[in-house]
């Protein structure tokens, strides 16, 4: 037994271990809760890290457990799950110390943060998962984990929002585990190799395995909230903020783009999709996706649920980038979207809590002036939001430049319409908030006013947003530089020699 | 041959003589009751995990009672299958045993009848007792007419069981049980009295080169399958459980439906597919399958509608039967060893699994005083334990990796489609869709934070109470993960299997 | 030959009869019986097996142990039906009982 085998339990118990810890102590332990949760994430990071490097150079981190014959655990540390799960873990010490001020007196923190704990280790599992079949193990735990954090309030409301994420993301997982079960009878072992199955089977099975490829689109489809399986997200909307910030950016929606990816490229493989000819369908839906969550998304008023539709939008820029599989260009816009979104969005995220902790503000009619109260917040916002649109030298611009290259680059000319169009609306939804926010005039007393103090909120939500603000602007600055998102999705596309 | 040797079959006899032994000592000494049954318990644990050992190291044997040798003698049998199940009730019934103490214990000190509880309490030991011994008989026989009279003693121990509770409600189910059981045990005795007719003999072994297909064998079947259908509550022979499962005393709840269906089940398998291999039909089978569909779907539904914990807990017991029976039709194809497996995982997921779910409802009702779901609100924060439980035990219900329901449903998904028979899948995973419902029905109940916070709070439970329901839900996880071992056991002796996994010591 | 079937289908009848009865009829005590007369016909096939023709003239002594076995058994699953029917009737009785009172002491409705 070498190190490079155990790094990976190493890694899942990193946090396994304090969640489960956290669920044993007494509610006012908080200061013990504290220490457990941020060394877990920290050394949590610090392993993931020396996966990368490890990655990096070559060695090869894999661990197989079989249960049954044909069904076989296997965790494998390739450079696409290093992406999902550097960005899962550095975004997961961000929301923990965001949360950590968000729940400051609340109840029931205990279960809280064993949950949180839990979740972020399931969403580990699914990067590191190197077959479907634990793929799948670690997709049903997700939901399960997500579950008591969604409902975590306890209100009606919650619950049904609870009930209505456990019909639809079950559901996706039962179509799931159909499709990967007929997919192991006709081709057998599904592990992540890289290259997809042998085409062969194309010959034999071609309706068959075109019909699986759209199951478990289906199957992944309801996580990544693609249209029309996106009911459950506006309504989640209810959990408090840290749990939106972890569904919208590090786990359940990303989880959903993951697996797109992973199917795509690792268990069909892109020369056996052209052959098969369904990307078409995949991009068709992703791009009605993108458009229909904007155009909801300018109609909402309630600020999180605004941003939850722009997320359905801006997820699905991921699934349109993977869809055009023959163009690397557009396979880098999408890979690097995972993450590039990933920190947009949970800046806004963030942000949009700061505004109803602090101000008890909910709505984006009561936003006027509301730079002047936070100014931090909201220049945080501001760039998260230039993001989303795609300004430069956000991140966002890096992910759509990539996808529009890609798009020209096969002479798709819809698909930078598409952009543009989607571009048009994301201004038209984030440029009336920040005028609002930056020039309007305060219309009265703020709604709730929670919190004042030597900051303008609590120091503890102050400090993630500014931090993610600041990846925001920097990754996107710094693109082209050895280590970069970019740099690490380019590595990936060499490893899959597209 | 020295019957103390380490490779002596006469081991074999022990979990049936422990149980009895420590039984009539419960009865007769009424003293330290629980010291004498948690013995026996564990010496049963002990003693089968012995007989586990041996099997790995030695392969099946056969233990010849009293030295006579079939056709006269009555022997017993230890091979994969029945040292599974044998595993399957000691660890049920060792947990089983620790929670009946604390169950009791807390309705004795905290409720007026104290007396009344006592003499429950007296009664139950002995009783209990007497279903282990007989249920570990049924595993161990190998004598079709032996196998009658296990069925009857666990009959017997189970309506006495049932009826403990003293309620009236109980007392009509548990007559009405004891009915039905007699009504199945006579019906399989029939049809244990046409196979002698017809071949002479009742050990199995020997039974299962002499079966030719006739008349009288096939209506001795159909008696035996009709017998055993109607004591293992398969739609529409179900009608006698939730009653009965519902108003016994929690430990009991958990003995009945945890380990008691099972038994027979275990020996209408044993006679399809080890004995009767040669008269099933594929349409036969087909029967078979379509009334476990019936069985998943429609007990489901039931669940999903009812307003009481431990009814849904019971009717959640007729859905998950029907996915022991959905196995029939899949075992077409398949070598009969893929059959064992699927059945065994499942059996063994759904033990656990459903004994943790009504040692929590039990929990729940000693809690409340009541267990109506919808004023189950805010459970969580009084009983974290119990409810954390609950949670595990759903997920083995409805077959969510790793649990061993998982391994269950893979293996039957597996075979539907390999066999190309795709609608048994649809309704496997309509079935858990269904499971899903009717486990988070209850489960969001337990978090909903109530808003006038003052919950009748009774005495705090004890910890026997709590932790056995978790240690089971842990088990039917973790069951999953640990698959390869029910599957070497499963494996040793039978050649179509050792090929995958060789058998041996690990 | 003849001797066998006809006892064996006076078997077969008393156990069709029994269980005709154990489904029509609701009183606990008829239903005992209707058990009883079914056991009763499946020892009388029993018995009926034991009997071997002139030729090899033995009597299969393997049912006769079976019909001992199954006798004991159906003496004490008759025991304990009686004493639950019994149970049946007294708490059904004691119930109504018990609602009266509880009718005059509401507070007492808690159980």
């Amino acid at each position: 037994m070498n190190w490079e085998q155990w790094l990976l339990p190493a890694i899942l118990l990193s946090s396994f271990i304090p969640g489960i810890i956290i669920f044993a102590l007494p509610e006012e332990r908080h200061r013990l809760r504290t220490v457990l949760n941020l060394c877990g994430s920290i050394l949590k990071i610090v392993l993931i890290l020396v996966m990368d490097t490890g990655i990096y150079f070559g060695y090869n981190f894999e661990i197989r457990l079989s249960l049954i014959p044909g069904v076989e655990l296997l965790l494998n540390g390739d450079p696409l799950s290093a992406l999902f799960a550097t960005l899962s873990s550095v975004l997961w010490l961000l929301t923990t110390v965001y949360a950590i001020g968000y729940l400051e007196g609340s109840p029931n923190r205990s279960h809280f943060f064993g949950y949180f704990s839990l979740c972020v280790t399931v969403t580990i599992g699914i990067a590191l998962a190197g077959n479907l079949i634990t793929f799948l193990l670690f997709y049903e735990l997700l939901t399960l984990t997500t579950y008591p954090l969604i409902i975590h309030r306890g209100t009606e409301k919650s619950l049904r929002a609870g009930r209505n994420y456990l019909i639809y993301a079950f559901s996706g997982g039962a179509v799931f585990l159909f499709a990967v079960v007929a997919l192991q009878t006709i081709i057998g072992p599904t592990d992540f190799t890289g290259a997809g199955f042998s085409p062969s089977f194309i010959d034999t099975h071609a309706t068959a395995l075109a019909l699986i490829f759209i199951l478990l689109i289906i199957g992944v489809g309801v996580k990544a909230a693609l249209v029309p399986l996106h009911g459950w997200l506006p309504q989640a909307m209810v959990a408090p903020a840290p749990v939106s910030a972890l569904l919208h950016a590090v786990a359940v929606v990303k989880a959903g783009a993951f697996g797109i990816i992973r199917i795509v490229l690792d268990v069909y493989g892109p020369q056996n999709l052209l052959l098969l000819g369904v990307l078409p369908l995949l991009a068709a839906v992703a791009s009605i996706t993108i458009l229909y969550g904007s155009i909801r998304a300018l109609q909402q008023d309630d600020l999180k649920r605004r941003l939850a539709f722009s997320t359905i939008s801006q997820v699905s820029y991921i699934a349109l980038g993977i869809s055009l599989v023959d163009q690397p260009l557009a396979v880098i816009g999408g890979l690097v979207h995972l993450v590039h979104q990933g920190l947009m969005k949970i800046t806004l995220f963030f942000c949009a809590g700061n505004l109803a902790e602090t101000l008890g503000i909910h709505r984006i009619s009561e936003m006027d002036g509301v730079a002047r109260r936070m100014p931090f917040t909201m220049a945080a916002f501001s760039v998260g939001a230039l993001g989303m649109i795609g300004i430069p030298p956000t991140v966002g611009f890096v992910s759509k430049w990539y996808l529009g290259l890609g798009g020209l680059a096969a002479g798709n000319w819809w698909v930078v319409l598409i952009l543009a169009v989607s571009s048009l609306l994301n201004a038209c939804y984030f440029l009336p908030i920040l005028i609002r926010a930056w020039f309007g005039k305060q219309q009265g007393p703020w709604p709730d006013e929670l919190y004042s103090g030597r900051f303008e909120t609590r120091f503890m939500l102050l400090i993630p947003p500014l931090v993610t603000a600041f990846i925001v602007i920097a990754a996107g600055a710094v693109a082209n530089a050895q280590i970069s998102p970019l740099a690490w999705v380019r590595f990936i596309v060499r490893k899959y020699g597209l | 041959m020295n019957p103390f040797q380490l490779a002596s079959p006469t081991w074999m006899i022990s979990p049936i003589i422990l149980p009895l032994i420590a039984g009539l000592l419960c009865f007769l000494l009424n003293r330290r009751t629980f010291a004498i049954a948690l013995a026996a318990a564990v010496a049963n644990l002990l003693a089968v995990c012995f007989l586990t050992y041996q099997l790995l190291l030695f392969g099946p044997m056969r233990c010849h009672m009293g030295g006579w040798q079939p056709p006269l003698g009555i022997t017993l049998r230890s091979d994969g299958p029945a040292v599974l199940m044998l595993l399957m009730t000691a660890v049920t019934g060792l947990a089983i045993t620790v929670y009946a103490r604390g169950y009791f214990s807390h309705r004795i000190l905290n409720l007026r009848q104290a007396t009344q509880h006592q003499e429950q309490q007296r009664y139950f030991w002995p009783l209990w007792m007497l279903l282990l011994a007989g249920l570990n008989g049924l595993f161990l026989s190998n004598d079709i007419f032996n196998l009658y009279v296990t069925l009857e003693i666990i009959a017997i121990a189970a309506a006495s069981l049932a009826a403990l509770s003293g309620k009236p409600a109980s007392q009509l189910a548990s007559f009405r049980y004891l009915l039905v059981s007699l009504l199945g045990s006579l019906t399989y005795l029939l049809g244990v009295v046409f196979l002698y007719r017809s071949c002479g003999i009742l050990d199995l072994d020997i039974l299962q080169h002499h079966v030719a297909n006739g008349p009288g064998i096939r209506a001795a079947l159909a008696l035996m399958s009709i017998g055993l259908l109607l004591k293992t509550a398969l739609v529409p022979l179900h009608f006698w459980l939730p009653p009965t499962h519902a108003n016994a005393l929690a430990p009991v709840s958990v003995i009945l439906s945890g380990l008691v269906v099972k038994g027979s089940f275990y020996l209408l398998f044993r006679l399809w597919f080890e004995i009767f291999t040669q008269l099933i039909t594929p349409s036969a089978l087909n029967f078979m399958g379509t009334l476990g569909a019936v069985a998943i779907l429609w007990g489901a539904v039931q669940a999903m509608r009812q307003h009481r914990l431990k009814l849904m807990v019971a009717y959640s017991t007729v859905s998950q039967l029907g996915y022991l029976f959905i196995a029939f039709p899949l075992s077409r194809i398949d070598e009969s060893i893929q059959v064992w497996s699927i059945v065994i995982f499942m059996a063994l997921g759904h033990a656990c699994a459903k004994s943790a779910l009504f040692m929590v409802a039990g929990a729940v009702f000693l809690h409340l005083g009541h267990d109506r779901i919808k004023d189950l609100n805010g459970v969580r924060a009084s009983l974290p334990i119990p409810v954390f439980a609950y949670g595990i035990a759903g997920v083995s219900l409805m077959g969510l990796p790793p649990s061993a329901g998982f391994i269950g449903k893979w293996l039957l998904l597996t075979s539907s489609l390999t066999s190309s028979q795709w609608w048994w899948a649809l309704v496997i995973i309509t079935g858990s869709l269904l499971a899903m419902i009717y486990v988070f029905r209850v489960m969001s109940r337990f978090f909903v934070i109530p808003e006038d916070y003052s919950v009748t709070t009774s005495a705090p439970l004890s910890p026997l109470l709590e932790w056995p329901a978790l240690i089971m839900a842990l088990i039917s996880l973790f069951l999953g993960l640990a698959a390869s071992w029910p599957m070497k056991i499963l494996a040793t002796g039978n050649t179509a299997l050792t090929q995958v996994f060789p058998g041996g010591l690990p | 030959m003849i001797t066998t079937l006809l006892y064996s289908m006076t078997g077969l009848l008393l156990f069709a009869m029994g269980l005709f009865t154990l489904f029509i009829h609701s009183h606990p005590l008829r239903k005992i019986l209707a058990v009883n007369v079914m056991s009763t016909g499946v020892f009388l096939i029993m018995v009926a097996t034991a009997y071997k023709p002139m030729p090899l003239g033995n009597i299969d002594p393997v049912p006769h142990a079976m019909v001992l076995t199954g006798i004991v058994v159906s003496v004490s699953v008759t025991a304990l039906a009686l004493l639950l029917a019994c149970r049946v009737q007294e708490t059904s009785n004691l119930d109504l009982l018990e609602r009266k009172k509880q009718a005059r002491i509401p507070e007492e409705s808690r159980r």
